[in-house]
């Protein structure tokens, strides 16, 4: 169980200079199909919205793609993965179908939750997704309690518990980190550092800005990674996971990123200028940076055309699905309240 | 085809917005990301992206157009190929398809899918009311306190199933603040009898994690006055989530401790949340009396598969009560008991509220009132049948409780026998409840803000005329 205290418990603070492991050109294309899958079912959910027939809050997550894509790279099957409200990106990184998550959008029968959920509340229990949780914080605990779970039952599955800047200032995230490393429970705390909390940017509402120094009161180790780089968070995801697996208790992982559409819908992210999101487009660009490293080790453009028309279609017949597919019957009302 | 660009909603309730300005020319090209138009919308100003990829064929609308309604076409998009030429082949009108209506396909005339807002509710399932167990003749009972009772249903819950296991502050070494967990520790281990920090609303967060991946968490909080640092994960996780996914995660929890008033602890140790809990869909609330009732409808919550809220009473806690010595004794949730016969008055109680209500009909016999005194034990789902069973009977009723009345649970009592029992009252539903005041600490004063006998049995005489 106790596997020696390794670089990764002593590295709190900024990642070293230098490039992470490379990916093989399998994972490469892997990690580019799976953030493009993100990318293009945000637009178009985005898009959906637009026409009204997604309804209430919809917060995409476009930009952020390299962080679920990368850390799900470094999980194994019966690992548990639960996040917040923005939360379309980590449904399909752990495989739920673009269909039923589109449909769920939608509010129709054939969505994840048959309707009655929508866009901050879908679950999986075959993929080990345990939701999408729409109030701020709460799926820490909640995550760390899959933790306890995997403990309590002796296996190795880890919990990757997400959560944003925001969140990393409620009062339970805290309760959660006393005793996810008080009883050494598998979790990683991922903490998606976007830089806003809807329109809060982290220096107006966080005295400690080096969200994986959060846990250092409670001697759980941390470390900041670059959340745009796919490469960086597999290889911050491997290390963790090992940690966790080892029997050493819960790390923080601060993924470093942006988002590039507003909170959700509605907000028109007049907090931040419009420079500031096109230099991160231009120059972080998680989708672009794998992209062009494949096109420079040889990538056929017709290759990447291919997975572009795949997404694609898997897109569009989501889409089609989730317009088509029928509203839940209204004997639907009363069920699912009691089981 | 060319690719049609809608005017957008940009807010749940937006329905038009004015057309400020557009960033992209005819004959650019255009990105998916790319900004191509300013919206106004009664909150801000907004940018529209392109979803797709191709040039800006033909502006439909002139920037400086104000009212543009949702999903009207504002321009046009050419994609791989396309010219201008291929501009008059875009659809005239691409409303976005309807949702198949199957439940009412006349109503189908909405051009967005809208929801029906003249569609009628279905009827919300009738809660049956499970039997109580047969006791067999010659069972041998045994005499023990509410908090004996408590600790063998854990003990013999945590026996039979090794998903079964208690969290919360001081459980194990301490042995209990209220010493409900004795021996606990003892039998199972500190794997399965587990102490918290001080840290309610995250414990209780975790139990509930713990409860979604498959365990059976009894959560007990030292007193329910402190879940009120723990009611969004009861409520918003626990007791919403099997809803929210369609009815593929669940979570049989049960949170459990003292409720409502001991003895001079003032008011924030001692509030009634029975009425509170007892609102929420999702959630069972159970409040039980007797000895043999808190043992049998514990072990019955232990197994449920859904979230319970057990209600326990400190003042209780040393109480004791006769409770049948059977391998397995399970009182079913959801059912009421009729603690006394009686034919001139029905008084419903639960928990604390009963030693009151038994009291007062003891009195009220005294002087030829015989009162019916039903037990409700359950509180969500309640067990209505009963209740008007009696007061069809009696033609009178008067609920007690110690919590405050205003939406208290003696006003949905009152509410419920108004609208199933109305012909049969002969007068209208007393209610008997603690003072809408916070809990004082003086001695005399807290006895005032509690129900008495003397006002139970003032209010049936009330009710019976007399």
């Amino acid at each position: 169980m106790a596997a020696p205290k390794k670089s990764v418990a002593k590295e709190s603070g900024q990642e070293k200079a230098g490039s992470p492991p490379e990916l093989t050109k399998e994972q490469e294309l892997k990690a580019l199909r799976d953030m493009l899958l993100i990318r293009r079912f945000e637009e178009k959910a985005g898009q959906l919205y637009g026409m009204g027939a997604i309804g209430g809050f919809c917060h995409l997550y476009i930009g952020q793609e390299a962080v679920v894509v990368g850390m799900q790279m470094a999980l194994k099957l019966g690992d548990e993965v639960i996040t917040g409200y923005r939360d379309h990106g980590h449904m399909l990184a752990c495989g739920m179908e673009a269909k039923g998550v589109m449909a769920e959008l939608t509010g129709r029968r054939g969505g994840y939750s048959k309707g009655k959920g929508g866009s901050m509340h879908m679950f999986s229990k075959e993929k080990h997704f345990y939701g999408g949780h729409g109030i701020v914080g709460a799926q820490v605990s909640l995550g760390t309690g899959l933790a306890f779970a995997n403990r309590y039952r002796g296996n190795d599955a880890v919990s990757v518990t997400y959560f944003g800047d925001g969140a990393a200032n409620q009062g339970q995230v805290y309760e959660s980190f006393n005793m996810a490393e008080l009883w050494k429970l598998p979790v990683i705390y991922v903490i998606e550092n976007n830089r806003y909390a809807m329109g809060t940017s982290v220096s107006r509402a966080s005295a400690q800005q080096d969200f994986s120094k959060r846990g250092a009161s409670f001697n759980i180790p941390g470390r900041q990674v670059d959340g745009m780089d796919v490469r960086a968070v597999k290889a911050a995801g491997d290390e963790a996971v090992a940690w966790c697996r080892g029997g050493n208790g819960p790390i923080i992982l601060e993924m470093q990123t942006y988002r590039y559409r507003g909170h959700s819908m509605s907000d028109p992210a007049k907090y931040r200028t419009r420079e500031e999101v096109e230099k991160v487009r231009h120059d972080q660009d998680p989708i672009e940076q794998v992209r062009n490293r494949l096109m420079g080790a040889g990538a056929s453009e017709q290759d990447l055309k291919a997975i572009d028309a795949e997404v694609r279609e898997i897109v569009n017949a989501a889409a089609d699905f989730a317009q088509h597919d029928p509203e839940p019957d209204p004997s639907e009302l009363y069920t699912d309240i009691y089981r | 085809m060319p690719i049609q660009v809608l005017m957008p909603a940009l807010s749940p309730t937006m329905e038009k917005g004015n057309l400020a300005k557009w960033l992209k020319k005819e004959g650019e090209t255009i990105k998916s990301g790319d900004v191509i138009a300013e919206i106004e919308t009664d909150k801000a100003t907004m940018e529209v992206e392109a979803t797709d990829e191709g040039t800006l064929g033909k502006i439909l609308i002139a920037e400086g157009t104000a009212d543009v309604a949702v999903n009207t076409p504002i321009a046009t998009i050419l994609v791989d190929g396309e010219s201008a030429a291929d501009l008059a082949k875009a659809p005239a009108a691409p409303a976005p398809p309807k949702a198949a209506e199957v439940a009412a396909p006349a109503e189908a005339k909405a051009e967005a899918p809208q929801p029906k807002s003249d569609a009628k509710a279905p009827a919300a399932p009738a809660a049956v009311a499970p039997p109580d167990p047969e006791i067999p003749a010659g069972t041998e009972m045994v005499t023990q306190t509410i908090r004996e009772a408590l600790r063998d249903a854990m003990a013999e819950e945590m026996r039979r199933d090794g998903d079964v296991f208690v969290m919360g502050e001081e459980v194990a070494e301490y042995q209990g603040a209220y010493k409900v967990t004795q021996g606990l520790l003892q039998e199972f281990g500190a794997r399965r009898v587990i102490d918290t920090p001080i840290t309610e609303h995250g414990f209780a967060g975790v139990g509930v994690g713990a409860a979604m991946a498959g365990l059976k968490p009894i959560v007990e909080f030292m007193t329910w006055n402190f879940a009120m640092q723990a009611i969004d994960q009861i409520i918003n996780s626990a007791a919403k989530t099997l809803y929210m996914s369609g009815g593929q995660m669940g979570c049989s929890i049960v949170f459990r401790g003292p409720n409502g008033a001991a003895a001079r602890v003032a008011a924030q140790h001692s509030q009634d949340y029975t009425a509170w809990y007892s609102q929420v869909p999702g959630l069972k609330v159970v409040a039980p009396y007797s000895a043999a009732d808190y043992k049998g409808l514990l072990k019955a919550a232990i197994r449920d598969p859904n979230p319970v809220i057990f209600l326990e009473n400190e003042v209780l806690y040393g109480h004791t009560g006769e409770v049948p010595k059977l391998p397995d004794f399970i009182v079913p949730i959801g059912k009421a008991r009729v603690a006394r016969a009686g034919k001139d008055v029905t008084i419903v109680s639960w928990s604390m509220g009963m030693s009151y209500a038994l009291k007062a009909a003891e009195e009220l016999a005294k002087e030829g009132i015989e009162a019916e005194v039903i037990d409700l034990r359950t509180i969500r789902p309640m067990d209505t049948e009963t209740i008007i069973a009696s007061v069809k009977k009696t033609g009178r009723a008067v609920t007690v409780e110690e919590g405050w009345q205003q939406s208290g649970v003696g006003a949905e009592v009152a509410a419920r026998i108004m609208e199933q029992a109305f012909d049969y009252l002969d007068a209208p539903v007393a209610r008997v409840s603690g003072k809408d005041v916070p809990m004082p600490y003086a001695a005399n004063l807290e006895k005032l803000a509690l129900p008495s006998v003397a006002e139970v049995v003032e209010a049936a005489k009330a009710v019976s005329y007399r």
